[in-house]
Order: C-alpha cells, then structure tokens, then sequence
C-alpha cells in the first residue's frame, strides 16, 4: 500500500503527498460500467463471481455510466452499437478508462476479415488504456489487466498531466 | 407421414397443386412451389387434418448464384439474371412428420408472399430474408431490415456479390 | 389548473409513452433493445429491435471450410458452445455420410449435458439477478466453475471450446475425467435442493414470477417456441426423445413439463421451474452415459478432405434454449453455398410482444430474463 508504512504510532494521521493519496484513492475503488456486449461479458461475469471475485479490488458493478470510472468493452463492438459504445464513454466523468478485453475488442478479432457489420477495435471510437487478449481472455488475465490499469493511475502524476 | 407419402396425399387432394415438382438436387427433399401458389399450399398444409403441419421450424432465404456474372470495371463480380430462393421448413408436433418447401423466384423482382398470418414464428424470420438477402415479402405487417442498422444503405450483405462499404457514418468499416 | 380538474375524464388529452430499454440495460443479457410502447404503467406493446452483436456468421461460413466453421459456431450461442458444436457436426456428418465411433457420440453426449447444466446455471443465476436475488446468482457461478473446470481438463479451453469436429472429437478424455465427473456430480446434486430452498420457493420470487406472461400451448407452437419455453407451457416435446440423435435413444431420462405450480400453465415460474428440473435430467443422463463409456479412438472418423455432395440438409439437436437447427446447402465445393442457423433465442424473442401486453413495466425484466435469451444467438 505505501500509505501505511508512515503511519505515526498511536495517531490516526498518515503522511503522504496530494498526488499519491489521489492515485491510491482513484485506483482502489474502480466502479465499471454494469455492461457486457458478447461471450467475453460472460468471463466478466465469472470474474466479477464467486470463484475470482473482482470485488477484492475495488471494481463494483454500476448500471449507469454517470456514476462508473472504468469501462470494460467485453466483446465484439458492431457498426450498430459502435455509436452507442461512444455515448456511454462520453458519460462517464473524468477521469475515465478503458480496457479493451478480447480479440474481438482489440482489434476485430476472428471476425476481421469477412465481418461486415464489425467494428475493427474499439480504438477506432474510443481511447483505450488498456488491452487484454484472449479469445475469451480467462479471468486471470482480466485481472492482470486490471492490475496493469492500477500501476498505470499509480505514477499519474497531476503536474505532468496539466502541462 | 413420409416426405413422398404427404407429396402423393397433396396432389390427390388439392388438384390445383398437383403439378408440383421435386427439387431434385436435393439430399433433403423439399417440394417446388411458385410464389403465387404458396399461400394455397401452406394454408392446406398447415389446415389439413391428415397434414397439421403446425410448426414452422424455419425460414432461410437464399442467394442460388445462377444468374449471368458480370466482371465491372473495380474488379467485383455483378450478377445478372437467376433465382433466389425461400426454404420453408414444416413439422406436425402432434403427428411427427416433416416437410420442406422450396419457393424460386426472380433476382429482380423478388417477391414471395407472406405467411406470418398463419405462423406468427415467420415474423421475425421474414423479416432475416430480408435483411439478408433482399426478398420482398409481400403483406408482412412489419417488413424492415433486423440485423443491420436500419440506414445501412449498401444492400443485402448475404448476396453473393455483395460489396461492402468503406465507410459507415465516419467509421472505416475494412480491417 | 382548476379548469383542468373540472373536465370530464374523457375530454383529457393522453397518449402512449414510447420507454426504451437498452442496449445497455443490467438486465437485457447482454445488448438488446426493447421499445415500450406504455399507457401509464401498463404495457400496450413491446418492440425487440435486435442486431447489436450481428458478427456476420452465416457471411463467414460461405468464406470458410467445414471445419473451419466450428470456431465461429461456439461463439453463436456462448453459454452453450458444446451443444452448438455437436449440431454442426452432426449436421455435417448427415451431409457427407459419415459414421462416428460410438466412443465419440458417448463423450459428445457427456459433454453436451454438462453443458445443458452450465448453461441452465447461469439462466437461473441472472434470473434471480433479474428479479433482485443477488445471492443464487454466486452459487450458480461457483458450481458453473466446477464444471468449466472439467471441460478444461479436457480440452484446455474455459468458454469456447473447438472440442467436437465434424467426424470426431480434437482431443480424447483424460484418464481421470470419469472419476472426476462422478465427484463433481456427487457434490452438485444437493445444490439443485440449495437452489429450491434459496430462489424457487422464496414467497417474493414466486410474486413477483407465478402467473406472469402465460404463454398457452397454442401461441407457444404458432411462435415456434422450443426448448423449456415449450416444454413449460405443457407439451411433452424433446428432441432428445422425439427425434433422437447421437445416442439418447440409450438412455432413461423424463422429459419435465409445465403445470402450473403456482398459478397457470406456462407462466414465468414454470419456465424458470422447468429448467431447474431438467438439470436433473442431465444429471442422470450423464450418470448412465459415463460408465458405458466404450473404448476406442476419437479421430479415426474424422475426414481429411471435405467434400461433400451437392444438395440441402436441415440437422437439429436439442441445446439448452430450444431447437438449433443448422441448414446447410452445399454446392460441392468445400465451404458451404450457404449456412442458415435457426437459433433458438432469436425465434424466441418473436413472442415478447404477446408475452408482456397488459403487465406492468416492472415485469419485463421477469418475462425476458424466463424465457432466456443470448443474444449472440439471437444475432449471430
């Protein structure tokens, strides 16, 4: 945690600079949009359960995008749902992220040649920051790519985002 | 009833269906019908009390690739001329047989009539061979495209000389 | 505003609230929108509008070889990839004439029923989501777990299998999959009796299910409903039974139908009810299959050149949502002229409309969640 190790004995005060206990308070409790587009919803849904249990990280399940601070794309984004995908991102407040999980997500996946009414990744639409592939990817490596996500708001800086 | 046994049965029955002919290039037999002798035909197979044909298992529309194929200046393949095709596959839930009926119409005017006012399961499936491959099913109460967004404009993706769009409202639609 | 009050109701202008739901929506199962149409809180219509996860398969089967085309099946209906994979083979092994070891159709039999479990799992998990039980929705997950486990040792992959090729299976069962299965089996079957006693007699989930979107018999076949959706409105069809494929004409199994529990014929309980029953009938199928299991080799079917003859076929199984139909014309040539998929879900969703008339808005989440959609079939 880094936080804990200054913590003063017998008082209740922690210290630490603005920008680390942001990125500690940012990165710990990661809200995702409630959302699911094809069979990788349904791996998202086994590791939001029992067995893998995204809970432990702070990534809770919200139905709407206004209220959520990550979205996970998980699966195949069609021509027709492309601009619905942009919407919800546009929803959600800053600062926002994307994990783009499955080859599908990615860049097309099995589907880039001769998928007509598919949209060739995400990226396309919208900014992602980070890409988990697989064909489903296993839960394990949505939670790699989460913790990928975690590392990735722990050395923003506010300084350097600002210039 | 076997395939054979309900044919011999509509043609004794319903002489003005009797010149029905076989599709006979078929391992699955299926009975040829035009377009404006198939609303007389599913009615006495879905109303006869020997047939009962009750449920429409499914309805596929498709692209026979028969036609004259034209090579135009881009490279791509136009066809001119041929048939598409509706398959109608039948069953009797109460009596256990099975039957398929084949329609072959035109690829310029493709027009089948529809039956969703005997089986309401043929809605949606009409409504595929449509979006799919452009048959105009005639009297359909809601004949619009399904799958595709309702303003896809480049035709019937599943047309065997089909081309698809480089561009759908600003995204780039190729790998 | 006095003025307003004062006149007759009739002369009070109202019209029809058109609601949209979806695409996204926690409870649609995934990326479906539903138009309702409403006069206050009663529903006069609903509107399916479908296609946001269209992937082009049938496009890609007239672009791919037979055996290439069994990727592209798993991810059609994703809850039940084994099911779909043994109609395709079946379907491809009817058009080329090919006889399988019998080896082959007992694992595929397996397979496919503890498929039919996952698969009704996650149907009763997200129903009770649906509905506001969160809990079942964990159980169901943590014994699907058990099962994905089994399929891994099998044939490496969680979800998405290419386990059954046309003509055989890619890999064999490892040695200790049949000890394996009967432990998993031993464990699970307590769970449907935890699963009663959480969701299925639980007096709001019964409120809130029993006598909501009745469906009769006679609408059920004139829609096309297969599977538990027809089965709960109380006709006694099974292709399992009823058009035996593979080898289910070996086993003894009861065939559960609707009636009426808590309130009428074919409601929402009696769909979610109807499935919970048929895990049971999976469990003894599985049972019986898994110790006459007889020996040999898996891929000694399986063609190297597929080259079927001209013609049409129309083969169908019975997957966990209803009747999966593959039709399948063939030119000759070695990918198909054409594949047309009759997906359960999609002919499913045709009845919505005629479902929902008269509920309440609250209700349309406990009618699509009974009659369990996955719109990967549904749009293909």
């Amino acid at each position: 945690m880094g936080l804990l190790d200054q913590k003063f004995e017998n008082e209740n005060i922690v210290i630490t600079n603005l920008e680390d206990l942001l990125n500690w308070s940012r990165l710990s409790s990661l809200w995702q949009v409630g959302f699911g587009l094809a069979c990788c919803a349904i791996e998202m849904m086994a590791t939001s359960a029992s067995h893998y249990d995204f809970d432990r990280f702070g990534v809770i399940p919200r139905p709407s995008p206004r209220q959520s601070d990550i979205i996970i794309i998980s699966g195949t984004v069609t021509l027709k749902m492309a601009t619905r995908v942009k919407r919800l991102y546009e929803q959600i407040p800053d600062p926002k992220y994307v994990i783009s999980m499955g080859s599908c997500a990615n860049c097309g996946g099995p589907y880039w040649e001769h998928g007509y009414h598919v949209l060739k990744g995400v990226d396309r639409i919208i900014p992602v920051d980070v890409y988990v592939p697989g064909c489903p990817p296993r839960p394990e490596a949505l939670l790699e790519g989460l913790l990928k996500l975690q590392e990735k708001i722990r050395n923003e800086s506010l300084v350097r985002n600002a210039s | 009833m076997t395939f054979e046994e309900i044919k011999n049965y509509i043609a004794e029955h319903y002489p003005s269906l009797s010149d029905l002919d076989f599709d006979k290039s078929a391992s699955d037999k299926a009975l040829e019908v035009t377009a404006d002798k198939l609303i007389d035909l599913m009615s006495v197979l879905y109303a006869d009390s020997a047939l009962k044909m009750d449920n429409l298992i499914l309805i596929s529309a498709v692209d026979d690739f028969n036609g004259e194929k034209i090579i135009i200046e881009d490279g791509s393949t136009v066809m001119k001329g041929g048939t598409l095709s509706v398959y109608y596959h039948l069953e009797s839930l109460s009596l256990r047989h099975k039957f398929n009926v084949v329609v072959r119409v035109p690829r310029e005017s493709p027009d089948v009539p529809s039956v969703t006012f005997i089986w309401g399961g043929a809605n949606f499936n009409e409504r595929e061979g449509y979006d799919m491959i452009g048959i105009n099913f005639v009297n359909h109460p809601n004949l619009t495209r399904i799958l595709m967004p309702y303003d896809w404009e480049a035709g019937y993706p599943l047309r065997k000389d089909y081309k698809n769009p480089e561009f759908y409202q600003g995204m780039k639609v190729p790998y | 505003m006095s003025e307003f009050l004062t006149l007759p109701p009739q002369k009070i202008k109202t019209e029809e609230m058109v609601l949209n739901m979806g695409p996204q929506h926690p409870s649609t199962h995934g990326v479906l929108r539903l138009e309702l149409v409403l006069e206050g809180e009663v529903i006069v219509d609903v509107k399916p509008h479908v296609g946001y996860l269209h992937r082009c398969f049938e496009k890609h089967c007239e672009a791919l070889t037979y055996q290439q085309i069994v990727p592209y099946v798993d991810r059609m209906d994703y809850l039940a990839a084994m099911g779909n994979e043994m109609g395709w083979a079946i379907a491809c092994e009817r058009l080329m004439g090919i006889e399988v070891p019998q080896r082959v159709e007992y694992i595929r039999v397996i397979m496919a029923e503890l498929q039919r479990i996952a698969s009704h799992l996650v149907a009763v998990g997200t129903y009770g989501l649906d509905i506001g039980a969160f809990t079942p929705f964990l159980y169901c997950f943590r014994d699907r777990e058990k099962i994905l486990n089994l399929f891994e040792i099998t044939c490496g992959a969680r979800l998405l299998y290419n386990y059954m090729w046309p003509g055989g299976l890619s890999h064999d069962i490892p040695p200790e999959f049949s000890r394996l299965t009967k432990e998993f089996l031993s464990e699970f079957k307590p769970v449907v009796k935890e699963l009663n006693n959480l969701l299925s007699y639980n007096k709001i989930f019964i409120e809130r299910t029993a006598n909501v979107g009745v469906l009769p018999v006679e609408a059920a076949i004139n829609y096309g409903m297969t599977g538990p959706n027809l089965r709960a409105s109380g006709l006694k069809w099974d292709l399992r039974r009823d058009d035996p494929y593979s080898v289910y004409d070996k086993f003894d199994f009861d065939i559960p139908v609707g009636q009426g529990w808590h309130g009428k014929v074919g409601d929402c309980w009696d769909r979610y009810y109807v499935r919970l029953l048929e895990i049971e009938q999976s469990i003894r199928i599985i049972e019986q299959a898994i110790d006459q299991i007889p020996e040999g080799d898996v891929a000694s079917a399986i063609p190297k050149r597929y080259k079927p003859p001209v013609g049409h076929i129309y083969a169908r199984i019975e997957n966990p949502r209803g009747e999966l139909g593959y039709f399948i014309v063939s030119n000759g040539s070695q990918q198909p002229a054409r594949v047309k998929v009759r997906p359960p879900s999609f002919i499913s969703l045709g009845v919505m409309g005629e479902l929902c008339k008269g509920h309440l808005v609250a209700d349309v989440v406990a009618v699509l969640g009974s009659i369990d959609i996955v719109l990967g079939e549904v749009d293909r």
